[in-house]
């Protein structure tokens, strides 16, 4: 399987990680329909449950932490329909991960143009 | 016989359907990303293709981890789009083409690409982004689709060179079919960008100059990129030049650059968008 560790900051998701994930993005799937969304915020511990999340997947979704959620073999598409609830886009879920202000977040990618 | 008028790669990402529904295309941010697109809905409007040929990626709204085809094909008389998480609207649907779908289906499979067949396919924003970039006014848009999924989300993928082999099989499927139809490719997805991880927001300008440039004079030497490489090089959705190297593919040896523009940042990526033709 690939080696997930020789790109920096990188996980490649591939089979493993899919497996570890699974239930974690099932769950992150279900977020695809309104009603799904509303469960979840309704009673989240027993949405929780009903996917079958183990406890680093749990603590990770109580976190709202997305670096945790992928090491806890989340999956950024499925993911971005967890953070979608709270509106988070990709750029706010950006400076999360690398502990940017949003605006500076901002600011690095439009270095990238320089 | 129906032959490939053009090839369309384009960026597709979430943000863009955003700013076009608040209708910020003007504003300061994304001015610069949307002035590429008017000569590209030039040549679409005076071409009038008959067919557009969608080579996408999922994003988790019709493929989930339980069954996940590496490449699966439309045959529908419609397809759908549908809300992925955010709230997005359903849109009127897009007029599909059930049987150019077999026949593209009967020459792929016969040519030993094995595409999972979907009477059923919701489409997403890889789909339905660029169609809102190239028709603005869906009215206008004559063309009727052929999705073509490819698998970004879960390693392995598609390597590059089976995707440009995919679009060569795409290309003769296209020129075997009795009607004389106009068919425009349109891959989508792209250029550099990486959402997760701690090296979230990485772009390189350079590697997708590159890419934009070799895909029209050298795609091989871009198949000859692994996908590891291609996700150190270009982040881990700057693989999805793959769909781009598929388009190539399908075009001929020789092409010629009809238009092309390229833009950072749009959202946490390297925006791209190139017209083809094939060279005369």
């Amino acid at each position: 399987m690939t080696d997930s560790n020789n790109i920096p900051g990188t996980i490649i998701f591939d089979g493993r990680v899919a497996m570890k994930g699974y239930a974690l993005n099932k769950m992150c799937y279900s977020f695809n329909t309104a009603e799904n969304r509303e469960a979840f915020l309704r009673d989240e511990d027993a949405y929780c449950k009903k996917f079958g999340l183990n406890e680093q997947q749990r603590e990770a979704i109580r976190r709202r932490n997305v670096l945790d959620l992928i090491d806890a073999g989340g999956n950024v598409y499925y993911l971005a329909k967890f953070t979608g609830i709270f509106g988070l886009n990709v750029q706010d879920i950006g400076a999360q991960q690398t502990g940017m202000s949003i605006e500076a977040f901002k600011e690095k990618l439009k270095a990238a143009g320089d | 016989m129906a032959r490939i008028v053009g090839g369309i790669c384009t960026s597709h990402i979430p943000a863009i359907g955003a700013a076009i529904a608040r209708g910020a295309q003007d504003d300061d941010y994304w001015r610069p990303f949307f002035k590429g697109y008017p000569p590209v809905r030039d040549w679409l409007a005076e071409t009038k293709p008959d067919i557009a040929i969608m080579i996408y990626n999922d994003h988790g709204l019709n493929f989930f981890l339980d069954k996940l085809p590496t490449f699966a094909i439309g045959a529908a008389a419609e397809y759908q789009n549908a809300d992925e998480g955010w709230g997005l609207p359903t849109l009127p649907p897009y007029a599909g083409d059930p049987e150019f779908s077999w026949h593209l289906i009967e020459s792929l499979v016969n040519d030993e690409f094995d595409l999972t067949t979907c009477q059923e396919m919701l489409v997403d924003h890889a789909f339905t982004v660029p169609i809102a970039l190239l028709w603005p006014d869906r009215s206008t848009m004559t063309a009727k689709t052929v999705p073509i999924s490819v698998n970004t989300v879960q390693h392995p993928l598609p390597t590059p060179k089976r995707c440009y082999d995919l679009g060569v099989a795409v290309g003769r499927a296209v020129a075997s079919h009795p009607e004389d139809l106009k068919v425009v490719v349109i891959a989508t997805g792209g250029l550099s960008h990486q959402l997760e991880g701690k090296r979230a927001g990485f772009i390189n300008k350079a590697f997708d100059e590159m890419c934009m440039r070799d895909l029209i004079e050298d795609p091989l030497a871009l198949t000859r990129f692994s996908i590891h490489e291609l996700v150190e090089h270009a982040g881990s959705q700057g693989v999805e030049l793959i769909m781009w190297l598929a388009m190539r593919g399908a075009l001929g040896k020789d092409v010629a650059k009809l238009h092309s523009h390229y833009h950072i940042p749009v959202s946490n990526t390297g925006a791209g968008l190139l017209l083809l033709e094939n060279a005369a």
